[in-house]
């Protein structure tokens, strides 16, 4: 499942200023009301959600990336949004690195697929060394967008 | 020493697919063992040891994968591996992530 599917581009965060994991998750939900993606009045709802999730096991998956996500009944597609802290959050990851890079997902509660869909495509761009640095390093939304639309192109 | 190898077809049980908690799982137990651990689908091999490289597969509810360990544990490793896959909520000592694979 291509980037360009499932990431609302305004919704994305080149420089998030959440110095903690609860911080990331709200001004990333807060970035997909912004952008429409969610109405404003689920805004805490999917925060809580999110936060949940969390509780079970971090979604912190190493190489300084996480993807943080819910289910949740007020949207009818997958969407999802990037946001890129300078400093790292401790985000309890597997490999007990500071996240920078983080994936923000929520889908409807029928569609596992697309969920799977959407973690094979970021697990399998983070492999690659140069995207991972060059998101890290990506300074504008424009640069995070060039570089998901650059990997898209790649998939074919 | 001669390297065991030690080889077992799995069907995914979980009704969201091997995501990131029961990839997590399997990552964790896999590091525990000696042995080298490969996780193949149609032709595509993945470390088992790295949660990036099994949530690669995008394994949906009832896809067959097949596990493969190389080392002097291979054996004990298949064999506490595939359940993981294979049973619908993941065996755990944790809890709290056993739980959380009913409820998501």
């Amino acid at each position: 499942m291509k980037f360009s599917s499932f990431i609302l581009v305004e919704a994305i965060r080149a420089d998030l200023k959440a110095e903690d994991k609860r911080g990331v998750v709200e001004e990333m939900v807060g970035a997909l009301v912004k952008a429409a993606g969610v109405k404003a009045e689920e805004q805490e709802g999917i925060v809580q959600a999110v936060m949940k999730r969390e509780e079970l096991g971090s979604t912190g998956i190493g190489r300084g990336v996480a993807v943080p996500h819910t289910k949740h009944a007020s949207v009818n597609r997958l969407i999802g949004t990037v946001g890129i802290s300078r400093d790292g959050v401790d985000f309890n990851s597997l490999d007990g690195e500071k996240v920078q890079i983080f994936f923000l997902l929520v889908s409807p509660p029928d569609r596992p697929g697309d969920h799977l869909r959407a973690l094979e495509n970021i697990s399998r761009q983070l492999r690659d060394d140069t995207f991972c640095r060059f998101l890290k390093e990506a300074k504008s939304v424009e640069d995070i967008k060039q570089l998901l639309d650059e990997a898209d192109s790649n998939q074919g | 020493m001669v390297d065991m190898i030690s080889r077992k077809e799995v069907r995914v049980a979980n009704p969201c697919g091997l995501h990131i908690r029961p990839a997590y799982l399997f990552a964790r137990l896999a590091a525990r063992y000696e042995a080298s651990i490969e996780i193949i689908k149609d032709g595509q091999s993945v470390n088992g040891k790295s949660v990036l490289e099994i949530l690669m597969l995008a394994a949906t509810r009832d896809t067959v994968l097949t596990i493969v360990a190389r080392g002097r544990d291979a054996e004990q490793a298949v064999e506490s591996l595939a359940p993981v896959i294979e049973r619908e909520t993941p065996p755990e000592e944790d809890l709290s992530l056993a739980e959380g694979s009913r409820t998501v």
